[in-house]
């Protein structure tokens, strides 16, 4: 999953977010730099429209983009940012500099985990149809206690005198799960590279531990998961415009999230103790990956909201509703 | 190395196979025969001469063959359409299932201009129905180990003994497209193995059906002794067995079969499921599961998109085969689980007999085509593990 867009976006990376540049973020250092490299790598206007200075990407070329994040464990909200910097324009509101992360309160809760939260500025809060900016200062988010974590506890809260606009019930949160379906395919096949990597190189009884039948099983079994994955990324990423489309989001994020436990499960097997170290790099995929699978909705939330709507249809066979979602010609 | 995970590419079909689908839904609807799930959840293992026939009648066996044949010369896209349509439904289509699938393309391929001559054309009118012998009682998932031989005689011709097993349809068949032994001995392994047509109703050969634990027969065991093949008997070249057997799984493996063979079961028990208070549905297993075939046929899609482009994708097709059958064997055994949860769902006997049906041969989906210790061998193969 690559295209020009990822390809830049990659060199990037390379450049400024390293492993020891994702360590410093997750341990509280100052995120300015790279947030001000990914700032300058345009990215985070990348759906704007081009007369408003972004590069109007369809959602389709941005998958690869939401991939290679998600490959590099970026440890900044960009994701989330690029899709709050089109939502914002498309209200007709200022679209701020910093890195801003996505909220939902339509579950009843009166607190929200908020994924990408940890370093960001600005929260995008969607509450039924409505949706508001709401500045760090007057958040009153809470850090979850969870080591190197990401993520925040956001209370609700109150929106007046916000910026807002509306958007339609849920929006965001398919947003948010569309783009972490792609972010867990990116993340899921480093991972993947990583384990398979190490069974060719680690021996053990005199060979590498790659050549034993036990181990090959397992690899396979997770190139299947990730190839399952990267298909759901697609998948949620396929649209029309830069918006989600709802269903194929849940489909997406459903099966994204599916992958995470087999996938992590056989890439700490193989690698054995080493891997759930701090000083070896799996440990800042394979936490991204267990974030994620929880992010605006795990395969439970979502299989809740396909199969409600596919038992309240009158009856087409699962065959053409299936069909009926996905990208075929009419 | 990690080139396999970037091969699967997100494809929409084509328009044409799109239209097409509504010419096969038309059909359907008026051939498809009246049968209750239990009977549709056997699809591509229920034998209906008729219906084949029916089929044929349209062009759409030997679907993928050209015209001059009596095919229908459409591409593989369209053959996805044709099969998600009948799988979907549950129609009978054991009949001419591996003639259209395998046997037909296989003898477009290698077969001599006489050789498609004369089986095309029947296979295309329903009229040729055809087996494949590859397993013995000595050689399963080792299929190189085949032992059953043809030799050489003086006309040009074979005299073929041995014994193949497993044999889908072999008692109601006309012809049998075996992998046998034709030079060399087992240390050869691999070369020196053929593919022969045996006509089944030749002097010698004994088709012994075997019964399964559903109480049905659709395989079969099949002796040879001394029968007497035709030179012409031989397709392709003498000692390519093997490469020309491996061609024809890419095409076994690849297609929409691997994912829908409970799918008549999922949807009888969703229909069930409506008519129970909403309050007491697993929408959570049914999403899943319903999402689940949403990324399983984009997968095989894709793969389908690489058949069309020619390609031979073997190791994709392996790995959607895995997924593919996992999936097709998880749905009965949540399916279990939900109607032993709930009495007025084990009440309805048309979804009691199909989950009963489908959690015995469900065993099978994984066996049948390879199974999945061989699959993940061979996409270990494809990552450069082995």
């Amino acid at each position: 999953m690559h295209n020009a867009y990822s390809d830049a976006l990659d060199t990037v990376l390379r450049d400024c977010c390293t492993p020891a540049a994702v360590r410093a973020v997750e341990r509280g250092d100052d995120h300015q730099p790279l947030w001000q490299a990914l700032q300058d790598s345009g990215f985070a206007d990348c759906l704007l429209p081009e007369d408003a200075g972004g590069a109007g990407l369809p959602l389709d070329e941005l998958a690869p983009v939401l991939f290679t994040l998600g490959r590099h464990a970026v440890p900044l909200p960009l994701g989330q940012t690029l899709f709050a910097r089109a939502l914002l324009h498309a209200a007709g509101l200022a679209v701020p500099p910093e890195p801003i992360a996505l909220a939902s309160f339509d579950s009843g809760a009166d607190t929200a985990p908020v994924p990408g939260g940890a370093q960001a500025a600005w929260f995008l809060v969607q509450e039924d149809t409505r949706c508001v900016l709401l500045p760090r200062a007057q958040a009153q988010a809470s850090a979850t206690g969870v080591h190197a974590d990401l993520a925040v506890s956001l209370p609700r809260p109150a929106r007046d005198g916000l910026p807002a606009f509306t958007l339609p019930a849920g929006a965001l949160r398919q947003t948010g799960a569309c783009l972490h379906a792609a972010q867990l395919a990116g993340a899921m096949s480093h991972v993947f590279e990583m384990t398979l990597q190490y069974a060719n190189d680690r021996q053990q009884f005199g060979r590498a531990i790659g050549k034993f039948q036990a181990i090959q099983h397992q690899i396979s079994i997770m190139a299947e998961h990730v190839t399952a994955a990267r298909m759901a990324a697609q998948i949620a990423c396929a649209a029309g415009g830069w918006r989600p489309d709802p269903l194929r989001a849940a489909i997406g994020k459903l099966n994204a999230s599916e992958a995470v436990t087999p996938v992590a499960a056989i890439a700490h097997a193989v690698h054995g103790a080493i891997g759930i170290t701090e000083e070896y790099d799996l440990q800042l995929y394979t936490r991204r990956l267990h974030a994620w699978r929880l992010a605006d909705g795990s395969e439970t939330y979502w299989g809740r909201v396909v199969g409600e709507l596919v038992c309240g249809l009158a009856g087409p066979g699962v065959v053409d509703t299936v069909r009926g979602w996905s990208t075929d010609a009419a | 190395m990690t080139s396999l995970l970037s091969t699967f590419q997100l494809t929409a079909l084509p328009p044409a196979a799109a239209a097409f689908r509504r010419e096969v839904k038309a059909f359907l609807a008026e051939h498809l025969p009246e049968l209750p799930p239990e009977k549709r959840a056997r699809s591509w293992m229920g034998f209906n001469a008729g219906f084949s026939r029916a089929l044929a009648g349209r062009g759409w066996v030997g679907i993928t063959l050209p015209a001059q044949y009596g095919g229908a010369g459409l591409d593989p896209f369209s053959r996805f359409v044709l099969v998600e349509e009948l799988l979907a439904c549950g129609a009978p289509v054991s009949a001419h299932w591996i003639a259209d699938r395998q046997s037909g393309p296989l003898i477009l391929r290698y077969g001599s201009d006489e050789q498609k001559a004369f089986y095309l054309p029947r296979i295309c009118k329903g009229e040729a129905f055809f087996c494949i012998g590859m397993s013995e009682p000595n050689s399963g998932s080792d299929l190189a180990s085949v032992a059953t031989r043809a030799v050489p005689e003086p006309d040009g011709g074979w005299r073929l003994n041995g014994r193949k097993i497993w044999t889908t349809n072999a008692d109601r068949c006309h012809y049998m497209l075996a992998l046998v032994r034709t030079s060399g001995n087992a240390e050869d392994r691999q070369r020196g193995l053929s593919q022969v047509i045996v006509d089944l109703s030749a002097p010698g050969v004994t088709v012994r059906p075997i019964h399964d634990m559903a109480g049905d027969a659709h395989f079969s065991e099949v002796s040879f002794e001394d029968v007497m093949l035709p030179a012409q008997a031989l397709v392709g070249r003498e000692g390519s067995g093997w490469e020309q057997v491996n061609a024809e799984l890419a095409f076994e493996r690849s297609g929409p079969e691997r994912l829908y063979s409970s799918v008549v079961l999922l949807d009888t028990w969703i229909a069930a499921l409506r008519r129970v208070p909403e309050a007491r549905r697993d929408t959570v297993t049914i999403g899943r599961l319903v999402a689940r075939l949403a990324v399983l046929r984009a997968m095989s899609l894709a793969v389908t998109a690489r058949l069309a482009a020619g390609e031979s994708p073997v190791v994709e097709a392996a790995l959607v085969k895995d997924l593919g059958t996992e999936f097709e064997q998880s749905i009965p055994a949540l399916a279990e689980a939900a109607l032993g949860a709930d009495p007025q769902l084990a009440a309805d006997p048309g979804l009691y007999r199909t989950l009963a049906y489908v959690s015995q041969v469900a065993p099978s989906y994984s066996l049948r085509g390879g199974t999945r210790e061989i699959l993940r061998g061979m996409i270990a193969r494809g990552l450069g593990l082995r």
